[in-house]
């Protein structure tokens, strides 16, 4: 996983609730064995027309939002379907930030796995940050999670919350898996607890 | 483990019986007992663990099954979409290469993820469960913690057997009374979730209580659960009791003898103790509930089945009258409309929501003795190999074969559109499944959502309709 320390992108603004993920990428694009390449089919239906011809009233088909790295909302981002298909659409379209009043839990957290940082700021401040965002693409946001805030092109600072845990893997571009292990110890000894002996096998020869 | 005598909620005890390790910001290594695996959303996973050379620490905690992209008719055949087979040969041969159990594709055991665990006694109550689908929440039904997670922790899942996760709050939501007829466990989720929203249930675990759940058979509990997510909660829950325990005894996989009454008193020490703290309280009262429909493409856009189509002039945030213009336009349906009568092309009966025995046997009972109306193509995808044979043993193919219906093999069908079964652009669907969303059903495809007993009552009339109406005609 990339690391996200600081990032200063074009914003793209989309003031809708409830952008859910088979928005983001449709079911008919789940078929990949892949991570990567779902970039194209990204808000597939808002973006493209029946003959495959990009719709030009939807915003990341204009400039300068085509090269946004960074996505504002509204509510309840990313409701819907768990698929990590989203973030990985997003992703390899080119945003590593998305910013809403408000997140689906899953998708939260698919996007820390993938080195996007989900920022949650309160409505009026995101319509502020849209408004900048409107400006063009000399009106960039800056994103620095090191410190915490985002800077408006007029220089203001705006901070936000981040988990200390999800903050540190993104900075360091750690993977969770590497992690956990280290704690094997503790996962065999909790294993062996009297208390779960009641939890059945399921052997391989019995499933048909 | 931190186990206090204060008053804990059925979703503290489970948690708190998973808890491997309590990290310094209060992130769990929480222990996983059942991973189900399907083949949309685990090949990258299990390429992750083949890249780093891992293995699967528990593939006897492990079960897979192919369901999204089977095609529900002749299995017999070859599968003709090459991304759909490449999708389902890379899970058979994953779980080949890394030893974990498979339901083969034409096992009779095959089926849709949440309808197999259940039914095998693979998913048990108390148990912590997780599967790359957000509709793991249906699992929660026994009694269990179970929640949708994305494919990285597919993979974490794989690697270690745990998660790493904060704890949820606790949300309950208590239906009280007891249901009219022709009202059914999905239409009082679909209130539910019209009362609290998408985001409703947001950091929750929803706990269903309430004389009304308490009276909803396994089947009925878990179309409940399902849509735990709909409300935008990480899980649902309901306390197991003695129709949780008559449920699961006997199932393939599930303890015998001493070992289920050993662990049926395990179990009975879940439920939320008296005086337990919830976060958040909902109250309804199962008489207010009528067979209800969505008319937008957002779960929460939910009416009773008398009711009216919203207008985007009665709503004063202008971004929400912008949102319900939209969904009308989308929907093609006019502001202020009622919602009874709007015709129909196409009913669907199945998805992971819906597809159980009982729920065939609701629609069955609205079917029997009408016939399919003109021009609506109505099918029945049964959620598991078990259940289509279930059915036909009742004689409810014939039924709905009869009635004209098409009668098909199990998957996740026409819930997603995956495989070929797709509704065209500008098509109106009555569907049992759980997402209305713009092009979930196929680019463009309009979704209502209701119960079995609505959508049977949508095919014999070509309409959606008040199920009780049709129901007293015939009686």
């Amino acid at each position: 996983m990339d690391k996200f320390t600081e990032l200063t992108a074009i914003a793209a603004p989309m003031p809708t609730e409830n952008i859910d993920t088979d928005q983001i990428i449709p079911a008919r694009f789940l078929k990949t064995i892949q991570r990567t390449g779902l970039g194209k089919n990204a808000f597939a239906a808002q973006r493209y027309d029946a003959d495959g011809n990009e719709k030009p009233d939807f915003v990341l088909n204009q400039e300068p939002y085509r090269h946004a790295e960074i996505l504002i909302t509204y509510d309840n981002l990313g409701c819907g379907s768990s698929r990590e298909h989203a973030p990985w659409a997003l992703l390899d379209f080119g945003i590593r930030c998305v910013i809403a009043p408000s997140f689906a839990d899953i998708f939260f957290n698919n996007c820390f796995k993938n080195g996007i940082l989900p920022i949650r700021l309160p409505r009026e401040i995101c319509d502020e940050l849209m408004d900048d965002a409107r400006q063009g693409a000399n009106s960039r946001l800056t994103v620095d999670l090191e410190r915490q805030v985002i800077v408006r092109p007029n220089g203001e600072s705006i901070p936000f919350d981040v988990d200390p845990f999800r903050r540190h893997m993104l900075l360091e571009g750690l993977d969770d898996i590497g992690q956990t292990m280290a704690h094997d110890a503790e996962i065999t000894s909790f294993e062996h607890r009297p208390s779960r002996a009641w939890v059945p096998s399921i052997t391989i020869g019995t499933v048909k | 483990m931190p186990v206090t005598n204060s008053p804990r909620t059925l979703f503290d005890k489970i948690w708190d019986d998973h808890v491997v390790e309590r990290l310094e910001d209060g992130t769990c290594i929480l222990y996983i007992d059942r991973h189900l695996v399907h083949e949309v959303t685990s090949p990258q996973a299990f390429e992750g663990l083949r890249m780093s050379g891992r293995r699967v620490r528990r593939p006897d905690a492990t079960v897979a099954v192919a369901d999204h992209n089977v095609p529900t008719s002749d299995r017999s055949k070859p599968i003709e979409e090459p991304q759909s087979r490449l999708q389902i040969e890379t899970l058979e041969k994953n779980v080949a290469e890394f030893g974990v159990p498979y339901f083969p594709l034409r096992s009779a055991s095959q089926g849709i993820v949440h309808v197999v665990g259940p039914e095998q006694g693979i998913s048990l109550p108390g148990m912590t469960i997780v599967c790359g689908d957000s509709h793991t929440s249906t699992h929660g039904a026994l009694g269990s913690l179970a929640f949708g997670i994305g494919t990285s922790e597919v993979e974490h899942v794989l690697a270690t057997q745990t998660i790493l996760q904060k704890p949820a709050k606790n949300m309950r939501v208590s239906v009280e009374g007891k249901v009219g007829p022709g009202v059914t466990a999905k239409d009082i989720m679909l209130a539910i979730i019209g009362r609290i929203g998408t985001a409703g249930g947001t950091g929750h675990v929803i706990e269903f209580a309430g004389s009304a759940i308490r009276d909803l058979d396994m089947a009925g509990r878990m179309t409940l659960c399902n849509m735990s997510i709909e409300a935008g909660a990480r899980a649902g829950l309901v306390a197991p009791d003695e129709t949780t325990f008559a449920y699961v005894k006997g199932r393939p996989f599930a303890p015998k003898g001493e070992a289920f009454e050993q662990a049926c008193d395990y179990w009975r020490s879940l439920a939320s103790d008296d005086g337990a703290y919830f976060d958040t309280e909902v109250t309804l009262a199962a008489e207010e509930i009528i067979p209800s429909v969505t008319w937008g493409t957002s779960p929460q856009d939910v009416l009773p089945i008398d009711g009216s189509v919203p207008s985007p002039s009665d709503e004063p945030d202008p971004a929400r009258a912008a949102q319900i213009q939209r969904a009308l336009d989308y929907m093609g349906l006019e502001a202020g409309q009622k919602i009874a009568g709007t015709p129909v092309d196409v009913v669907f009966i199945g998805s992971c929501t819906n597809s159980r025995l009982e729920d065939l046997r609701a629609a069955a009972d609205v079917v029997r003795g009408h016939h399919v109306a003109e021009g609506v193509r109505a099918m029945i995808v049964p959620g598991s190999g078990l259940v289509k044979h279930a059915a036909e043993a009742e004689g409810l193919d014939k039924i709905f074969l009869d009635a004209g219906f098409e009668w098909r093999e199990a998957g996740c069908s026409m819930c997603l559109g995956m495989n070929p079964d797709r509704l065209t652009p500008g098509q109106r669907c009555a569907s049992t499944s759980n997402r209305n969303f713009e092009g979930r059903q196929g680019p463009d495809g309009r979704t209502h959502l209701c119960s079995p007993a609505m959508a049977a009552a949508a095919a014999v009339t070509g309409r959606l309709c008040d199920v009780r109406e049709l129901v007293k005609e015939t009686v």
